[in-house]
């Protein structure tokens, strides 16, 4: 299959990255060759394999459910773009 | 005394030791090293004077039964370092201050080594080159204009070149391998689980992993026995038992038996790393190991199984970066949506970008099946070909990649050339098996090679062992000219 500019505009726009229309021919033509790539795989029938999900033996681990740490806000606002007090400052989003 | 840069870790560490230097004397010394070496690019931060305090502090009241006694340490830009800024080579981190630092990097400060600076690296970790990184191209100290390899090329630029005694870097797809073979050096990446990936900025969280990066076998398994450990704080961290790699390293390999994987001999491989193959495998049969053929017979299959799995696990693990909490915010956009799409188009560059396309495109709706499960379950098979081989033997051996390093521009212009750079690193990753690049001959340029130990899930010891017999019979001497300085 062949990724169009359509396509990648309406991909981008899911991954909340703007693309210049400038860059969108030689983005259509990259993609495009990274996937002729990825393709190979249909020569494979995988129809009887179980897909990998972990390639640990073990389980994930569950903890208590407690605060460990916390009285950080400082620390968490530090490299904040914009704050007003306590709180991260985003443009207007309700009218 | 004379200068010491050009000794190994354990060199440097006995010197220490005997108090024939002292930890400032040493830290002045790579310090007057990384300003003469401006030109090779290989630092983004330094942290000079803290490093001379530090090491102040060792002097005035030393603690030699540490494992790296007073020893500065610069560490790839993607380890969160408390208080000192990490970039992740992207311009959406420039400013970015962690308030807190790694698991890997704590547990080498507390082993009494403290942080010299921060190395340069591909833009989060994605590239085989370095190109990729906003604060410009890492050279390569074999020679002016070669590429120091990627994604960790600041780290072995900068141990190369002797700016430090050794590093770390992270591997996801042969990130730490590929630079060692490119520059001559020795690169481990663990098993998956070894080292926590707690405080290093996430690319693909199911393959990533910390790694030394030295000049000799001994330091690496130093470098590892400081920084691996069960952490709590990472959800895949394996607990087990801290093995003490460098007092257990042996070099009887006598009766080992050493995989050759058949599809290893890819199509158009040059015939000079064909030929340290041969190489390889004749020192390994000198030191009674015994060499047995395999088949891994979904190999070719390990890179587009991996360009499906990384840029799926990256395009969440960067959904983070959206200019709200911390990072890099553009200054235009007019609604929420529209700052998020400009901040995160203006600080990204295009690699990081097209991974991203990559990996929202494979994992939206209609596209999964085809795309994202169908990897998952190759990646199964993948998988299953390494435990099926590892059933009759000990270690595999192959080569670390394709080529020598090449030139800086030579491959940014196609992207699957670059990925192709680690054909033969990426099953590793895959498979969550430890593997060990070892610097093991030059080409007919004079650019180093390097071959590849490949080991069972947590056999670290064993490929360093097989490493320190092999190092020792190959008569391999890294000689690079400062000509930078």
């Amino acid at each position: 299959m062949s990724l169009d500019k359509e396509k990648i505009k309406h991909v981008a726009k899911l991954a909340r990255i703007s693309v210049d229309e400038a860059k969108v021919n030689s983005l259509t033509k990259d993609l495009n060759s990274i996937f002729k790539f990825i393709e190979q795989l249909n020569e494979l029938n995988t129809d009887k394999v179980e897909p990998l999900t972990s390639i640990l033996n073990q389980s994930l681990r569950s903890r208590k459910d407690e605060i460990s740490d916390g009285k950080i806000r400082e620390k968490i606002l530090k490299n904040s773009p914009k704050e007003n007090e306590e709180f991260f400052v985003v443009p207007k989003v309700v009218e | 005394m004379a200068d010491i840069t050009n000794q190994s870790l354990n060199e440097i560490i006995e010197n220490v030791k005997t108090k024939k230097i002292s930890s400032r004397e040493l830290t002045k010394a790579y310090i007057k090293n990384i300003e003469n070496a401006k030109k090779l690019n290989a630092f983004v931060t330094t942290t000079f004077d803290q490093a001379l305090e530090n090491a102040k502090q060792f002097d005035n009241k030393p603690n030699f039964d540490q494992l790296l006694p007073g020893i500065p340490l610069a560490v790839k830009d993607l380890f969160c370092t408390e208080n000192t800024k990490t970039t992740a080579g992207s311009n959406i981190l420039n400013n970015f201050i962690p308030s807190y630092e790694s698991t890997v990097t704590k547990n080498l400060w507390g082993n009494g080594s403290f942080l010299l600076g921060k190395l340069n690296c591909d833009e989060f970790a994605m590239g085989s080159s370095n190109e990729t990184s906003h604060y410009g191209n890492v050279i390569n100290p074999v020679g002016d204009q070669l590429v120091p390899g990627g994604s960790s090329g600041g780290s072995s630029s900068a141990l190369a070149a002797d700016l430090t005694p050794a590093t770390i870097g992270t591997d996801t797809g042969g990130s730490i391998r590929q630079p060692a073979s490119f520059t001559g050096t020795v690169g481990l990446k663990p098993t998956y689980g070894l080292c926590s990936r707690w405080g290093i900025v996430a690319f693909a969280s199911s393959l990533d992993q910390a790694g030394p990066m030295t000049k000799t076998i001994k330091d690496c398994a130093i470098m590892l026995e400081s920084m691996s450990g069960f952490d709590e704080k990472d959800s895949t961290s394996i607990n087990k038992k801290k093995e003490q790699y460098s007092k257990n390293l042996k070099d009887n390999i006598k009766g080992l038996k050493i995989g050759i994987p058949k599809e290893y001999r890819v199509d158009n491989m040059p015939k000079e790393i064909d030929e340290l193959w041969e190489k390889g495998k004749n020192i390994l049969k000198d030191l009674g190991a015994q060499l047995i053929d395999i088949s891994l017979p979904h190999t070719k299959y390990a890179l587009p199984t991996y360009y499906i799995v990384a840029p799926a696990e990256a395009s969440s693990n960067l959904a983070r970066y959206d200019g709200v909490r911390y990072g890099y915010r553009s200054k235009q956009g007019k609604d929420l949506i529209e700052m998020y799409e400009k901040t995160r188009s203006e600080g990204f560059g295009d690699e990081v970008k097209r991974r991203i396309l990559i990996g929202t495109y494979v994992l939206s709706s209609g596209y999964y099946d085809a795309y994202y499960l169908k990897a998952q379950k190759v990646r199964q098979l993948i998988k299953k070909d390494f435990d099926d081989s590892f059933k009759k033997i000990d270690a595999i051996l192959t080569p670390s990649t394709p080529s020598s390093a090449f030139k800086i521009g030579e491959k940014t212009n196609d992207p699957v050339s670059m990925y192709l750079n680690d054909i033969f690193t990426v099953p590793v990753n895959l498979a969550g098996l430890p593997a060990l690049s070892l610097p093991a001959g030059v080409d007919k340029k004079g650019y180093p090679l390097g071959l590849q130990l490949i080991g069972k899930a947590l056999d670290e010891q064993k490929i360093l062992n097989i490493g320190y017999a092999f190092e020792k019979n190959c008569g391999f001497k890294n000689e690079i000219k400062k000509w930078w300085s």
